[in-house]
């Protein structure tokens, strides 16, 4: 017999006892079992999922930083410039390594300055193409989108909320992105990259998203976004009071 | 401290403290999460008149580099009296005592802190005494703790600690700084209640078998009382956003 100790979406803080028994799926590195008791190990969101007669327990962190793993899409900074890489700031606790052999997508003699093609400070949207415990994560271009980013607003949110700012089956980010008229790229590291048809739309996502932020742990939260922009819209002229 | 004068009574004829307290009662607690902007993680903790401030910032790059591990995070700590948190001006130098308990602290919240999801990577924590009373080292863990799990670091369990003396013969829980400078024994111990682990207990003073036993007990109350105003403060930060 499993028993679940909380509601499904509470929140839960390390120490908590959210479950007891066997016949539990874990499914987050923030549990631990302890016993035949799971304890949650930071501050967060439970998910519960009843399956016949089996749980699946899931937790979703509130705080903390970007940890990489591979497959994350991911904005960074470049930091430094190496003879054969670049060091890339993606506000994890370790820098990513991006190979010029990758970027250029060619082999590569060191007999060039790499200056030439990224600087200290450009923006790029890469991929983790690898990342063991051993070595820093490796960031690759190598696919369709990816690269130097030369235009666009980027904003800077909580790591932990980037789930909430994607949402469901990305509903958040197709609300947003319908309502606000912007093209938005959400890196997993919690840059977003925003690409807005005018300033006054800008400001509008950039303020739904810092919202969303402060209120990642809230319900129907999808809802309260799409009437936010809606507001903004008329509070700004961008449509007329009636209807919309 | 003071001049160092005549012993006060810190028993009077009904059993009352120096302070009004009954042998087994806290000061007055409060704690805040979240009070520093630039730091992951903070708590403000008071214990009556003893203020203590954490930072956490981590998991984050090591610098110098070579003090990193390869299987998992190191852990620094440092523990500081602010000039103006004693009587007399307290030297801004680290002073030995200050070195020694920034270790004690440090290696009573290790064993919380899941370190080996984070190899390679450092974990700073910063203690700052605002006002010294009495016990300020168990209000430090405390804070830190508390800091720890608003960083979103993964812990094993929170950590409390409190201090318990004997005084006029007296065993007598949370002692103040009156209590600790004139009493017969002063015995501060931490642990995670949820797990029952103790992670750090010394003992300045000389306590009977039987007087340890009653004194550790009580100050596992006091540590479990603590601990659910630890997991209620963590708690609090998110509903009040709710409110709004």
């Amino acid at each position: 017999m499993s028993k679940i100790l909380f509601e499904n979406r509470s929140l839960v803080v390390p120490g908590d006892v959210v479950a007891e028994g066997d016949r539990l799926t874990l499914a987050a590195p923030f549990l631990r079992r302890v016993g035949r008791s799971v304890v949650a190990t930071v501050v967060g969101l439970l998910t519960v999922e009843k399956s016949n007669n089996e749980y699946k327990v899931g937790l979703i962190p509130l705080e903390g930083c970007y940890y990489p793993r591979p497959g994350d899409v991911v904005i960074g900074i470049v930091r430094d410039i190496g003879v054969t890489s670049w060091l890339i700031d993606i506000r994890a606790p370790l820098p990513g390594v991006l190979n010029a052999s990758d970027y250029l997508g060619k082999p590569y003699s060191p007999s060039e300055d790499l200056s030439k093609y990224l600087d200290v400070g450009d923006v790029i949207l890469a991929k983790v193409a690898q990342f063991d415990r051993g070595r820093d994560p490796l960031l690759t271009v190598q696919e369709k989108g990816l690269g130097k980013v030369v235009e666009g607003a980027l904003i800077e949110i909580k790591p932990s909320r980037v789930p909430r700012v994607i949402g469901r089956k990305r509903s958040m980010l197709s609300v947003l992105q319908e309502e606000t008229g912007c093209q938005i790229v959400v890196g997993n590291n919690g840059r977003i990259l925003l690409r807005c048809p005018d300033p006054e739309r800008e400001a509008i996502a950039v303020l739904a998203i810092k919202k969303i932020e402060r209120e990642a742990h809230t319900q129907g939260l999808t809802e309260r976004i799409k009437d936010f922009i809606i507001e903004q819209k008329i509070k700004r002229g961008l449509i007329g009071g009636s209807g919309r | 401290m003071g001049a160092v004068g005549e012993k006060p009574r810190l028993i009077d004829e009904s059993g009352r403290r120096i302070d009004g307290r009954r042998p087994d009662e806290l000061r007055p607690i409060e704690m805040e999460v979240g009070v520093l902007k630039n730091a992951d993680g903070s708590a403000l903790v008071k214990f009556g008149d003893t203020w203590v401030l954490a930072a956490v910032y981590g998991p984050r790059e090591a610098v110098p580099k070579h003090m990193t591990l390869p299987e998992r995070a190191v852990i620094r700590c440092r523990y500081r009296m602010l000039s103006f948190s004693t009587h007399e001006r307290k030297s801004p130098a680290p002073s030995r005592r200050e070195v020694e308990l920034s270790k004690v602290i440090r290696e009573a919240l290790e064993p919380a802190v899941l370190t080996e999801l984070y190899p390679r990577t450092t974990i700073d924590i910063f203690i700052e005494v605002l006002n010294a009373h009495g016990g300020t080292r168990t209000a430090g863990v405390t804070a830190a703790s508390l800091a720890l799990a608003d960083a979103g670091i993964p812990m094993r369990d929170l950590v409390a600690g409190v201090a318990v003396g004997k005084v006029d013969g007296v065993i007598v829980l949370d002692i103040n700084e009156i209590e600790d400078m004139y009493g017969e024994a002063d015995m501060p111990v931490a642990a995670m209640p949820g797990l029952g682990r103790i992670t750090l207990l010394q003992l300045n003073g000389v306590l009977s078998p039987n007087e340890f036993r009653t004194g550790l007990k009580m100050a596992m109350e006091g540590i479990r009382r603590i601990y659910e105003m630890q997991k209620k403060v963590l708690r609090q930060k998110y509903a009040v956003i709710e409110e709004e």
